[in-house]
């Protein structure tokens, strides 16, 4: 049943990520981004991090997304996209990576599997019916230095969002 | 039935390396962006994965601060581009050569 539910979600995944790159027209390509998202968290689901899923769905696909369409409303996207004429760097870059991410899984996949219960020395906390629960006491207590630094994170990436997208006080009459 | 952790890697594998490609091959910025958004979601699979094998909670709080970083980026990339098109009125990127050698 598992493995039903995983082959969903990761053959969606897979297909709307590339309709991604390949659909033309930006409206598109960020819908398509949004099946994958959903997707995204229902694989989330299956793997029993509950709160990560519903995280996802409410800040990527209601708050990243809806800011990259009014984006692409905002500027009226309507000329023709064509691709680029880096095919043979993107060949150079991709197919030897992805051949040997493949050789290393395929290699490594033995091992990766048997010798994993030697890694979990010491269950952090284990993760408990209660995923959102153990996420917050870990995350304000074992990682309470990032979380903060992630606030200061977001409020300058606020200022500085603002800041460059201002039109410039003396350009309107200029 | 467990699905192996290899699955998942080979799913993470294939987003990111579309996303790579993404980068490379499109010319619309915005489609760019869209991209570089595929592959931090391959990373947050990857992460979530690895911490339901090794029933770790660590992976799952990475994914809470990549979703932050990649909020962040979506806000000052788009604003970047707002400015750029209000500058240069197009978002081909094979127009914004300022910097180019």
């Amino acid at each position: 049943m598992s493995q039903l539910f995983f082959g969903y979600f990761a053959g969606m995944i897979a297909i709307t990520s590339i309709l991604v790159v390949a659909l033309r027209n930006p409206v598109y390509s960020a819908l398509s981004l949004l099946v994958m998202f959903f997707h995204v968290a229902g694989l989330f689901i299956t793997l029993h991090a509950e709160f990560l899923a519903a995280v996802q769905i409410i800040v990527y696909a209601g708050a990243i997304l809806v800011l990259y369409l009014f984006v692409v409303m905002i500027l009226n996207v309507t000329q023709d996209d064509r691709y680029h004429s880096q095919w043979l760097i993107a060949g150079v870059v991709c197919i030897p990576l992805f051949i040997e991410s493949i050789l290393l899984l395929s290699g490594g996949a033995g091992a990766l599997n048997t010798g994993s219960p030697s890694l979990q020395s010491e269950p952090h906390e284990a993760i408990t019916a209660n995923n959102t629960l153990a996420i917050g006491k870990t995350l304000f207590s074992t990682y309470l230095f990032p979380f903060e630094v992630a606030s200061l994170v977001l409020l300058v990436a606020m200022i500085g969002a603002i800041v460059i997208a201002k039109r410039d006080i003396g350009e309107h009459d200029a | 039935m467990t699905i192996p952790i290899s699955y998942y890697l080979i799913l993470s594998a294939i987003v990111f390396f579309t996303g790579v490609m993404g980068v490379l091959i499109r010319r619309n910025i915005i489609a760019i962006l869209l991209s570089v958004e595929l592959m931090l979601n391959a990373t947050n699979i990857n992460f979530v994965a690895f911490s339901h094998h090794l029933q770790d909670l660590g992976g799952q709080v990475f994914v809470f601060f990549a979703l932050t970083v990649a909020a962040a980026e979506v806000a000052v990339g788009l604003a970047i581009i707002i400015a750029l098109h209000r500058s240069r009125s197009t978002i081909n990127v094979e127009e914004f050569n300022l910097l180019k050698w």
